[in-house]
């Protein structure tokens, strides 16, 4: 047997973020006076050069490496931009938040670190082991981020909630990989499709794999009828965990979901689309409605990305109509780009609170809001951007997101599911709407100034501008999405 | 033709603008938003004028097209150009926003820059929704122009104007959202392009057409509104501050009738000639029922807000008769209700920022403290119930005469409303007005000052104007009209 040297270069990223996660962790140890801020900008530093590394090491063509088990596209390059992206911003925005709670420790950005590589295994992977080794390191990194705050008995409660049906999800998730494994012989994903294009997979086995891998991937991102951590999840933990959970791991979750589902299953697209149309209606309309009974943002917020998720699914849903695979680039891309798109709105969402929190004080009830047009016309008009954003209303990118796969399920021809999610659009306006009066027509309960270290205020700014541009703009996002699916498609 | 893009400058100077004036920032600065406000708001009438002056009256052709790609991915255009349906329009509402910002001149004490931005992007938008020929490009104005809207009744509006602008608000969102449906399915059916001009060509089977005409039926329904979602517009005018009520009354019910012209009639023909007993039945009952309701209203607000309904029952009455009479009499009613009714507005804005109340049982023998405002009250009072000489005639007598040729007892029907008109707004002049002074505070009122008698002025020289020579308005519509009764004639099956 010989050892054949796999090439190292395409996953030169992954392995520049494992090496430097190794050497934050020493250098903080080291390092003890001066380990918090040595380490966040050491994980600053790295991600910056990561999203360099990966622009370099970028290319046209689908590359495999590692035996097969690691694959370089230009969709897993841009997805891992945008998780560098985002992950650094979510860091950027907590940093305070976290030092007022004094658990801004060394080991808090290390994790986010691990969670980021982990997150750009699970969107590099080309077999199910490095998938599921991607998906439990983001797991196990997230859920110990939730409980970084452990004086808190509501951080602990979330995070062992999320631990325990985490782990159950990823229980599923193997025992699906399991099942696929059984009906093709094999777990490397385009060797799956070209098993089931033979037909020599066994249906039955496969179906029931199918069945648990959609689960999994429901699970993490977080629609009905897995979606009971999500509000949880997201009111327990400290702020800037809650950004980072809801921001970056649902880009991994949607690259789980396009290798999965689109790489090694597509032959058997239209049995998967109808639970996605099934999983993603019941999202929208108990996001929508759920959402309303809030007072707390966090958990509207949840819910809230609960039918964001079930509108990205809307896009996954409609890529093939009756055999007919005509429609699956555009739907796709359409996917793609509300993912992103809600990962930028969201960013800005949770920016927002861990701003007006401080010291002592959790701005977490939406009466918190209250009278914001008034501390600060101009974080209240960023905060409006968002929300409007959310509710897709242009000319916000959150409109060209709805208008991108609504048009995908059109195209399709389920008319149904789009007057569904309009009809649940406008109830979701609701409580949109409610966050805007109370910025603006409300009397503020708390007059104290807003005070915030420059960079984030600066950064809230750029993401708030950002959102009104690319709804004024989308062209150019639009067709990157296109672009990076259409190479690996 | 010019090269300059009036359009993309009827838009872009209030839009613009009003981001200036929000730039001014805190109350210190109120004098300079209010100036710079009332330039940006000149500025942008000015642009407009040229869109009148070199329009050709001869072609019902699109003119002062501008298009450029704006989304290539969905093959979305920039795509601006009016016609005679529309240039009007655009002129009126450049023309109403200058009266709005005079109107907000000194009741407006709180957030004066964030008032005067709202108003003028709002304008903007309008412009982009009366000018715009791409279908995303019209539906991304018509939901934007909802949040100014939205803001301003629920930052200067009155007690209750959480829920009226949360009620306008969703309202008018759950019709548009229906109609983005019908755009998308338009976009499939075309082959990929949502020109509107290329959608009044593409053949459709009946069933999907009646779908459409639904779904556009919701949206612009709404937004007329017709009978029966009318509920929201009598609570958005009550609560609104006076610049809303206005600009909400003059322009804002313009868009859902402006919607059925450009998008039903020539999109849907056939659904539109099946389903049109449908419309002219809710638009007699919002005719006749809706001006019941009007007789009985004890808040002045409320009554002009109902008698808007019945008035642009009228237009959407002469919409669907099919005749150049109906048509171009709704056109101009509509144009006519935009004066009227914005003069009402701010007749009643004049009493309110006096007296605080919008009741009429408050009031009485106001011509014996305010002369000057009584007459021009008086004048407006009479172009509402529609008296000959005045604007309100010209389009109600065009509309019933068509409604005649089409069926002696819907246009029998239909003109019930100058009855119904003149009891409605001279019994409540009279009660208003006339008889002895009622109370101590209306023996202090004082009458209007230079600024009020200005605006005033303006909006009742136009009234008169329009309803003793009504031909520079008709001349303008006339050849577009005809052609998009040629079009609706032609089945699409």
């Amino acid at each position: 047997m010989n050892f054949v040297v796999p090439d190292f270069y395409p996953a030169a990223a992954e392995i520049f973020v494992a090496v430097m996660a190794l050497v934050i962790m020493l250098a903080s140890t080291f390092a003890r006076s001066i380990a918090r801020s040595l380490s966040y900008f050491l994980t600053q530093a790295t991600l910056v050069a990561a999203a360099f590394i990966t622009i370099y090491t970028m290319q046209g063509e689908v590359v495999h490496t590692f035996s097969n088990l690691f694959i370089s596209d230009l969709m897993g390059a841009f997805l891992k931009l945008m998780i560098y992206f985002s992950t650094a911003i979510a860091l950027l925005y907590g940093r305070g938040y976290l030092a007022d709670r004094k658990i801004d420790k060394p080991e808090y950005y290390l994790l986010a670190l691990l969670m980021t590589l982990g997150m750009m295994v699970m969107v590099t992977a080309n077999h199910m082991l490095p998938m599921y080794i991607g998906l439990e390191m983001m797991s196990l990194a997230l859920y110990t981020m939730v409980a970084f705050d452990r004086d808190s008995a509501r951080s602990t409660e979330a995070a062992m909630k999320y631990f325990v049906l985490g782990a159950l999800a990823s229980g599923l998730l193997l025992y699906g990989m399991s099942m696929v494994y059984g009906a093709t012989g094999t777990l490397e994903f385009s060797a799956i499709a070209q098993a089931i294009y033979n037909q020599s997979a066994n249906q039955t086995v496969l179906m029931f794999g199918l069945v648990f891998l959609v689960a999994g991937i429901c699970f993490k991102l977080g629609v009905v009828p897995f979606h009971m951590w999500v509000p949880d999840v997201y009111q327990g933990a400290p702020t800037a965990v809650t950004l980072v959970i809801a921001t970056a791991p649902k880009l991994a979750a949607f690259a789980m979901a396009v290798r999965l589902l689109i790489w090694a299953l597509f032959d058997i697209a239209e049995e998967w689309q109808v639970m996605l149309m099934l999983v993603a209606g019941a999202s929208i309309v108990l996001g929508n409605l759920a959402a309303i009974a809030q007072q707390n943002i966090k958990r509207m917020l949840a819910y809230s990305g609960i039918s964001h998720m079930g509108f990205m699914l809307l896009g996954l849903l409609a890529g093939v109509v009756e055999g007919d695979r005509h429609f699956a680039l555009n739907a796709y891309s359409s996917a793609m780009f509300y993912a992103v798109s809600y990962v930028i709105m969201s960013l800005a969402s949770f920016g927002m609170i861990i701003l007006l929190s401080r010291a002592g004080f959790e701005a977490e009830n939406i009466d918190d809001f209250k009278g914001l047009n008034k501390r600060s016309p101009w974080y209240a008009l960023m905060m409006l951007f968002v929300m409007f954003s959310m509710a897709g209303v242009p000319f916000f990118i959150g409109f060209f997101a709805k208008l991108s796969v609504l048009q995908a399920v059109v195209a399709a021809g389920y008319f149904w599911l789009a007057v569904l999610a309009v009809v649940m659009s406008v109830i979701g306006a609701f409580y949109y709407l409610r966050v805007v009066k109370l910025m603006y027509f409300d009397e503020p309960v708390d007059e104290s100034p807003i005070h915030a270290p420059a960079e984030v205020r600066v950064m809230l700014s750029a993401n708030g501008l950002a959102i009104a541009a690319l709804g004024l703009a989308p062209q150019m996002l639009m067709s990157v999405c296109a672009y990076a699916l259409l190479g690996s498609l | 033709m010019t090269d300059i893009p009036l359009l993309s400058l009827a838009i872009w100077v209030p839009i613009l603008g009003g981001l200036l004036v929000l730039a001014t920032g805190s109350d210190r600065n109120a004098p300079l938003a209010r100036m710079l406000a009332f330039a940006v708001a000149v500025a942008g009438f000015v642009v407009t004028i040229p869109l009148y002056t070199g329009f050709d009256t001869t072609t019902s052709a699109m003119q002062f097209v501008e298009l450029t790609s704006w989304v290539p991915r969905f093959n979305i255009n920039y795509h601006l150009g009016v016609d005679g349906l529309s240039v009007l329009f655009v002129i009126l509402n450049a023309f109403i926003t200058i009266l709005v910002v005079m109107a907000g001149w000194q009741v407006i004490q709180d957030k004066v820059a964030q008032y005067m931005a709202a108003f003028l992007i709002m304008s903007g938008l309008m412009n982009g929704i009366f000018s715009a020929l791409d279908g995303v490009l019209f539906y991304v104005f018509f939901e934007a122009s909802l949040i100014p809207l939205y803001l301003v009744i629920g930052i200067w509006g009155g007690a209750n104007r959480v829920y009226a602008a949360i009620k306008f608000f969703l309202y008018t969102l759950l019709g548009s959202l229906l109609m983005l449906i019908a755009l998308l399915y338009l976009f499939m059916q075309s082959g990929g392009s949502f020109s509107i001009l290329d959608w009044h060509q593409l053949p459709l089977p009946i069933e999907p057409q009646v779908l459409i005409f639904l779904a556009f039926l919701i949206a612009f329904g709404v937004k007329v509104p017709m009978w029966p979602v009318h509920t929201w517009l009598p609570d958005a005018h009550v609560e609104a501050p006076t610049g809303g009520s206005v600009v909400l009354a003059a322009i804002g019910l313009k868009l859902g009738a402006y919607g059925f012209l450009r998008f039903s009639l020539p999109i849907v023909p056939d659904a539109a000639q099946q389903l049109a007993p449908l419309v002219i039945t809710l638009s007699l009952i919002a005719v006749v029922y809706i001006g019941f309701v009007a007789l009985v209203q004890a808040d002045m607000k409320k009554l002009v807000a109902y008698s808007s309904i019945s008035h642009m029952g009228f237009v959407t009455l002469g919409f669907f008769i099919f005749n150049p009479l109906g048509v171009e009499g709704a056109l101009v009613q509509m144009i006519s209700h935009g004066f009227v009714s914005g003069a009402m507005f701010l007749c009643i804005g004049v009493l309110y920022d006096r007296m605080h109340s919008r009741q009429i049982a408050d009031y009485g023998g106001v011509v014996n403290t305010m002369p000057k405002f009584a007459a021009f009250f008086m004048l407006f009072a009479m172009a509402n119930s529609g008296l000959p000489a005045t604007s309100g005639f010209v389009g109600e007598f065009m509309v019933v005469l068509g409604a005649v040729q089409f069926n002696f007892w819907i246009g029998f029907v239909a003109a019930t409303t100058l009855i119904l008109g003149a009891a409605y707004s001279l019994w409540m002049y009279k009660r208003v007005v006339f008889g002895k002074v009622a109370n101590k505070h209306v023996a202090e009122l004082e009458d209007i000052n230079g600024r009020e008698f200005a605006f005033l002025a303006i909006l009742a020289l136009c009234v008169l104007a329009m309803g003793l020579y009504p031909f520079p308005f008709t001349e303008v519509m006339h050849a577009s009209v005809n052609e998009l009764l040629r079009h609706v004639a032609v089945s699409k099956l």
